[in-house]
């Protein structure tokens, strides 16, 4: 009877943990966006998290969405042929990349890449009580290490993202035209054909804006919010892996039902 | 790491990705075409049916593209469906030119197609297509052959006397 009683006050107790969380870091949202001015007052700060956050994570990036769109070509080619259509190669390749792949896999990408380390710097600084030495000097950690991260994050997402799907289609290309040999003019022709840069190219650039701000907003949040201990912020560099990866997956299909449901693609 | 080394590569980094976001519009999403869309003239035609015809559609004389469909609205007095089509300049359509609904392959996406006439006034921006036939439902197709086979043949089963009628034309107007 006592154990019954555990568990349901457990349950509860992680609910309404959760809850609380979630107004916590609803707050701490509002409270970026309000101390962001520093950060485009001293272009210095987020230059320097741009380039930990997108410079660092180039090369993981390019070299996934090349290796990406060249599975696509080979996996697209084995069914496309069944149906005398390897020309719509191009499209098959540019569409799933730029509406689904690119956004999203660059995302995934992006939060193992960026987010954790991003998460674990400000664990860290939080346990050596970096930002509590900070708020002694009346310097504001929000503005001078938060804000600037998180920005650096949400611009550097959507660059990234772009550049995978360029990447995936040349690598498209390379095994499509090259190695298989489908007509080049072929390729482009159907992809031009059938991308809509607005319908396709810039709703995919909305998702990877929405990804990188929750991704961002996630990581900065679990570094501030960690345990000041070693184990928290191990513990705390996990939560942003695993919460962001699920948030991008989620939030994709909500964007996706908005965007592409019915509009005639 | 340095400041300056810090600022170029935060420099190549956003001119790549941005360059990477003008290829995907310019070479990928056609924003070029797009934009040349917005030259040339509109025409109207009004159809019965137009079928699953769509905003964006291909326009075509003798398979070649020239033009998009605009919009598709119907007219609330006479529940007509009213086309708009946007066409590229360097195209003249003349005045008895005759527009239909057609289907790329069996099951593939619906287009218009232009018909020119031989008449030597052409058509001018804002124009009505008087002459149009509106797209062939299958459906429709399959019951009107259904019909005519069963008013041919009452009773096959009593009297198998057989009946030299010629088979129905199904290119008929549905």
């Amino acid at each position: 009877m006592n154990g019954i009683l555990r568990v349901l006050t457990d349950l509860g107790g992680s609910v309404t943990g959760g809850i609380a969380r979630l107004g916590f870091a609803a707050r701490f949202l509002m409270a970026v966006l309000r101390l962001s001015g520093t950060t485009f007052a001293r272009p210095q700060l987020l230059l320097r998290e741009i380039y930990q956050a997108g410079v660092l994570s180039l090369i993981i990036i390019l070299m996934s969405g090349l290796f990406i769109g060249m599975v696509l070509a080979l996996q697209g080619y084995e069914t496309l042929v069944r149906f005398g259509a390897t020309e719509s190669m191009g499209m098959l390749v540019a569409l799933s990349l730029v509406r689904e792949l690119g956004p999203v896999v660059a995302g995934l990408l992006f939060a193992s890449r960026a987010g954790s380390a991003m998460t674990a710097e400000i664990g860290l600084m939080k346990t050596t009580e970096q930002l509590a030495a900070m708020e002694v000097m009346a310097v504001d950690p929000i503005a001078r290490v938060v804000a600037p991260r998180f920005w650096g994050g949400v611009i550097s997402l959507p660059l990234l993202a772009a550049l995978f799907s360029t990447l995936g289609i040349y690598g498209g290309y390379l095994v499509g035209v090259r190695l298989i040999g489908i007509d080049s003019g072929a390729y482009w022709g159907q992809m031009a054909a059938a991308v809509d840069w607005r319908h396709d190219i810039l709703n995919g650039v909305i998702k990877s804006v929405v990804f990188a701000v929750a991704i961002s907003l996630i990581a900065v949040f679990e570094g501030y919010d960690a345990t000041p201990t070693a184990e928290g912020v191990s513990a705390a560099t996990t939560r942003t892996v695993v919460t962001s990866a699920l948030a991008i997956l989620a939030l994709d299909f909500v964007l996706t039902v908005l965007m592409f449901r019915g509009g005639g693609g | 790491m340095n400041r300056k080394a810090i600022d170029l590569w935060v420099g190549i980094f956003v001119a790549i990705g941005l360059a990477a976001l003008l290829f995907l519009a310019l070479k990928v999403g056609n924003l070029l075409t797009f934009n040349e869309d917005r030259k040339g003239y509109e025409l109207e035609a009004r159809f019965d049916n137009v079928g699953a015809l769509k905003p964006r559609a291909q326009v075509k004389t003798a398979g070649v593209v020239v033009g998009r469909v605009e919009s598709v609205r119907l007219d609330k007095k006479t529940y007509e469906a009213i086309v708009r089509l946007h066409l590229f300049p360097e195209y003249q359509f003349s005045r008895d030119t005759i527009a239909t609904v057609n289907t790329s392959g069996l099951l593939g996406d619906q287009f218009i197609g232009l018909e020119a006439g031989g008449d030597t006034v052409m058509l001018k921006d804002e124009d009505f297509i008087k002459k149009t036939q509106s797209a062939v439902q299958i459906e429709k197709l399959i019951s009107q052959f259904m019909f005519n086979k069963a008013q041919e043949a009452p009773a096959p089963s009593v009297t198998p006397a057989p009946t030299a009628a010629p088979t129905p034309t199904i290119g008929a107007k549905p």
